[in-house]
């Protein structure tokens, strides 16, 4: 294993050096589906312990990137990646790299919440017997922790053993983002996590989001331009599988670099 | 002219929203200009009767500045602006300040200049009145023109405009003081065009914030306080 290059992509020539320091990053990353080519080139450094927000068009390959990140694409019929990932240190396309490992440390939320057909405790036990946790008094601990880092605790102590499927959307989704924390990663890919929520969940999740971020790496796909400027410390911005623009969330929401960033994030057709 | 694009939002209600305020305030700033024609009327024409339609369109720009400020808000509370169009809207409630204020300072001009009505002066002092009151009139028009065309050349050249005012203002100042001197009975008078000296000096850093707010808008740069600020 190399080490990570300290040198940014030309794109984020604003990230300081002084920053937390760079907890994944692509450099070249490009994808394809069979010969259809979703990610171009794409070069991006995500910052440690802050939220960064992706957002872009329908089809401009957010999820696609999110899925290269732990190696998702690997599950998808005649998906090609070339170019790197790196998560840390750790080349995540090496032939050494574990992808079970490599998936712990990297996190993954989905749209809609995909709670399993299992209680609500075994939801949250999953990855962690998945890892190897056997014993019943660690794995309660952990539950318990999990769900009370999501603020679910309260809500479900007395009911862990019912099905998962009787919780709330809301519930739902802080559920499984227990599932995801429960194995510990560094990294949390969020892919349109609160699309689902009415308005005071979605606060009370941006406000969850705030406070993973104290600890962990947040990569949030978000279509809510408001969300975004909410909650993100930075923004990327990708059009047609390419990294257009990536800055601090207040630069970009009051004066962007790039037309094409400027006419998504304020509705104009370009 | 549509330099910031703004109106290709895939909303059409918002672009009219957006084209409206812009409207608005060309309107307002055009009764302001207005303020200042008839205040230099009374002052250097010696024209009383221009005097009289002031108060109304006094009236008219405060009721104008609420109206702009109260669609500014809505825009912000309904659309959520980012970008050039968030600019936009705070230029805008910025500069409603700098109009309204500007028209007061005309107001101000007019009812010393209804006062030096009996006075003689003398042709340099009303020429150098007269110099004053265009170079401000001037610079009012540029800063309209720049937000109207979102012309950040020109708002920075009506910015450096600001220096040769104050010279004027400066040189005026020198030539009324020592005329106080000269002859002490002339004192009330000489201070009345010392004031409107003064306010027509002011306008003229009016016009300059407002260019700054031009610049803000069309190039996302606060230019207040910097050197560009100061005309360099
Ligand atoms: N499994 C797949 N097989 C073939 N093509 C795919 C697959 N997944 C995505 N694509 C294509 O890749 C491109 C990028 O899709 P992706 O889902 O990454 O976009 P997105 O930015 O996440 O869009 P959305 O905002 O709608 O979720 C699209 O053209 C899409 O049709
Ligand atoms: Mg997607």
């Amino acid at each position: 294993m190399s080490s990570v290059t300290p040198e940014l992509p030309p794109a984020q020539a604003s990230l300081r050096a002084s920053d937390d320091g760079i907890a994944l990053r692509t450099e070249s990353l490009s994808l394809w589906y069979g010969t259809r080519r979703a990610l171009d080139a794409v070069s991006l450094a995500v910052p440690a312990r802050r939220i960064t927000a992706l957002v872009g068009p329908s089809g401009s390959g957010k999820s696609s990137l999110l899925r290269c990140l732990n190696r998702l694409n690997d599950e998808v019929d005649g998906c090609r990646v070339d170019g790197r990932v790196w998560i840390g240190d750790t080349d995540a396309y090496a032939a050494d790299t574990p992808v079970h490992e490599l998936r712990r440390r990297v996190g993954m939320v989905f749209q809609r919440p995909n709670p399993f057909p299992l209680s609500i405790g075994d939801n949250v036990a999953y990855g962690l017997r998945l890892h190897g946790v056997r014993q019943r008094r660690e794995l309660d601990e952990r539950i318990e922790a999990a769900l009370r880092t999501v603020a679910l605790w309260d809500e479900v102590a007395t009911r862990l053993d019912d099905s998962a499927l009787d919780l709330s959307l809301g519930q739902q989704q802080r559920l499984v983002v227990a599932r995801a924390l429960a194995v510990e990663p560094e990294i949390l890919l969020l892919d349109e996590p609160a699309s689902a929520l009415d308005p005071a969940a979605t606060l009370r999740f941006e406000e969850l989001l705030r406070q993973l971020a104290q600890r962990r790496t947040l990569l949030l796909v978000t279509h809510n331009m408001q969300q975004a400027a909410r909650v993100a410390d930075f923004t990327a911005v990708l059009h047609q599988g390419r990294l257009v623009e990536f800055d601090d969330t207040d630069a970009l929401f009051t004066n962007p670099r790039q037309r094409l960033t400027e006419d998504f994030i304020t509705g104009r057709y370009g | 002219m549509d330099r910031l694009h703004l109106s290709q939002h895939i909303s059409r209600q918002f672009n009219s929203e957006i084209d409206d305020v812009r409207r608005r305030v060309l309107a307002m700033g055009g009764l302001v200009e207005e303020q200042i024609d008839a205040a230099l009327h009374v002052l250097i024409e010696r024209d009383a009767a221009a005097a009289t339609a002031i108060r109304d369109r006094e009236r008219s720009i405060n009721e104008m500045e609420l109206a702009i400020d109260e669609r500014c808000t809505f825009i912000l509370a309904r659309r959520q602006p980012a970008a050039s169009d968030l600019r936009l809207v705070l230029a805008v409630m910025k500069m409603l300040a700098d109009l309204e204020r500007i028209g007061d300072e005309a107001k101000r001009v007019a009812r010393m200049a209804e006062r030096l009505l009996g006075d003689e002066g003398s042709a340099d002092l009303t020429a150098a009145l007269a110099e004053l009151g265009e170079q401000a009139r001037g610079m009012l028009r540029g800063a309209l023109d720049a937000f109207a065309r979102f012309d950040g050349d020109l708002a920075l050249d009506v910015m450096r405009r600001d220096r040769r005012l104050d010279g004027l203002y400066r040189d005026l100042n020198e030539t009324l003081v020592a005329r106080m001197q000269a002859a002490p009975e002339r004192i009330p008078a000489e201070l009345e065009r010392l004031w409107c000296a003064r306010s027509l000096e002011r306008i003229g850093d009016r016009c300059k914030n407002l260019c700054e707010f031009v610049l803000y808008l069309v190039q996302g740069k606060d230019v207040r306080h910097s050197g560009l600020a100061k005309g360099e």
